[in-house]
């Protein structure tokens, strides 16, 4: 099994925001929720980046360990999901999380945030794969048609890579050989404690 | 002359156009370095341990790219947090024990005198339950947050735990309003009362006469109870205002506050619930009489006499004071 990464690189990421688009309409996420989000560093300066950053699905990942009821898994690609039917939205792993990922419907309702909802690699949830309950839940599975998240598929300039960790990896790399810079693979060290050597 | 200078505006324009086309060419453009100056996201980190821009979504907050300090906080709610509670709480447990099994209830040396007096009001002993209550059910749904996951939910399973889980968050939200408000009544209440003098000193130095069978004297509230008081008085505070901040997240502090007030907020609580412990064993199986005070609110002379001796005088010369002066207002009255 593939162990499933994203990457984002930077040196080409435009800030179309049409992963941004892309994430909200393949999973009808509803308003107010954003699974994935594009930070543009030193806005204006010179240096000047944009990463377009959702859940990583870590190794070990932090969300997972410090929620209160064990709702997280680790599927066999390696992507980090949750059941919104354990969920008790206490939002422990929006302050664990170094990306902050985790998303809720209810923010600052007299604590009552509702269930979390975050980025799903495009994988679903513990309901049958393509069931009209995963859905309504988590969005679309497309992992489970053999298809790759909606996000990277519809990056414009191909700056957000999402898959194979070693292949997206691999391709990484040639670019940065080929173009002669790279500034890094953004969030892979606190997310994999690796980085791309390029 | 002016033809002159229009051909010498025609040739800069020219020149200056030709540069431009040279040096879009990418041959040249490789020479210079992008990297040079573009952020580095390990230089971010070590600067600020995070990273921030700009979003054009809505959600402004969102522009926080990385906090690694989240690994930190995990390490503290996984790791620190337990061994600070476990300890806290199960120590005191242990101690406890030991103290009834070894020194065993203090008892009334000389015995019930059939005569009370009455130590706390209606009104006194409604606000204390009322913040006791909710403190309780407050201490078991925090604990169930932080203890839950390793020792209830292998016992009963994932559905029922996250059920019960569910119902413990929404009373731990809802109950700390009357909590807070309770801990102000008890704030404002007693205040009066808990000012250390001189007395506590001497209560202090001969350890509150807990070991032994000494009776140091003490006005309505001794010095341990003093110490409660404040425990309450400030403990309460914190954990009130740190868990509003967590309840409205966003409204206080960003991200690093609310992690920051969680580990207040559990800290304070865990050593909130071990002194608790001790001053529920005091108020019922630690001493006889003591649960009468806050429970009907009257207590026997003789436990006044030998715990609160200089408050039972004080009382007693106010109901002599009381009795002359009402005594010839009876008689003038007829």
């Amino acid at each position: 099994m593939a162990r499933m990464k994203f990457l984002c690189d930077a040196d080409r990421c435009i800030e179309c925001n049409a992963c941004v688009t892309a994430c909200k309409n393949e999973h009808e996420v509803p308003w107010g929720i954003n699974r994935r989000r594009v930070v543009t560093i030193n806005d204006g300066k010179p240096g000047e980046r944009s990463i377009s950053m959702a859940c990583m699905h870590c190794t070990d990942a932090p969300c997972a360990a410090v929620c209160p009821v064990n709702c997280f898994y680790t599927t066999a690609d390696g992507v980090v999901l949750h059941s919104k039917d354990l969920c008790i939205g206490c939002g422990y792993c929006f302050y664990a999380c170094p990306f902050g990922a985790p998303q809720y419907p209810k923010i600052g309702n007299f604590g009552s945030r509702g269930k979390m909802d975050k980025c799903t690699f495009c994988a679903g949830g513990p309901e049958a794969d393509g069931s009209k309950e995963e859905y309504e839940k988590y969005g679309a599975n497309r992992l489970a048609e053999g298809k790759l998240p909606l996000c990277a598929e519809m990056c414009s300039t191909k700056s957000l890579l999402a898959g194979d960790g070693e292949i997206i990896a691999q391709i990484y790399r040639e670019r940065v050989v080929k173009r002669g810079y790279g500034s890094g693979a953004w969030g892979w060290k606190t997310a994999y404690r690796e980085t791309i050597e390029s | 002359m002016a033809s002159l200078a229009k051909h010498i505006r025609l040739a800069l324009g020219a020149w200056a156009l030709a540069l431009m086309i040279t040096a879009s060419v990418p041959s040249i453009a490789q020479q210079i370095n992008p990297t040079a100056s573009a952020v580095k996201e390990q230089q971010l980190l070590q600067e600020l341990n995070r990273i921030q821009g700009r979003v054009s979504i809505p959600d402004q907050r969102s522009g926080v790219l990385e906090q690694p300090a989240g690994r930190e906080w995990r390490e503290f709610r996984n790791v620190t947090l337990r061994w600070i509670g476990g300890v806290a709480i199960l120590g005191m447990l242990v101690a406890l024990v030991a103290f009834y099994l070894i020194r065993g209830m203090v008892r009334l040396q000389a015995g019930r005198s059939g005569r009370t007096i009455v130590r706390f009001g209606a009104f006194e002993r409604f606000a204390h339950w009322m913040t006791a209550t909710c403190f309780i059910i407050l201490a078991i749904s925090g604990l169930n947050i932080t203890f839950g996951r390793p020792l209830l939910l292998p016992l009963i399973g994932h559905e029922a735990f996250s059920e019960w889980s569910q119902w413990a968050k929404y009373a731990h939200n809802y109950l700390s309003f009357p909590f807070t408000i309770g801990v102000v009544l008890i704030f404002l209440m007693w205040l009066g009362g808990n000012i250390p003098n001189k007395v506590d000193v001497e209560w202090i130095k001969r350890g509150g006469g807990i070991v032994g069978h000494d009776h140091p004297p003490a006005y309505r509230f001794n010095a341990g109870q003093k110490a409660v008081y404040w425990i309450v008085v400030i403990g309460g505070a914190a954990v009130a205002i740190t868990g509003y901040e967590l309840m409205f997240p966003f409204y206080l502090s960003g991200i690093e506050g609310m992690q920051m007030a969680a580990v207040v907020h559990a800290i304070v609580a865990v050593l909130f619930v071990a002194v608790m412990l001790a001053h529920i064993y005091i108020g019922t199986i630690g001493m006889q009489g003591a649960f009468e005070a806050m429970g009907s609110g009257i207590v026997d002379v003789n436990w006044a006499k030998e715990h609160h001796s200089l408050w039972l005088e004080e009382e007693e010369t106010r109901a002599a004071a009381k009795d002359a002066r009402s005594k010839p207002a009876a008689t003038a009255a007829e």
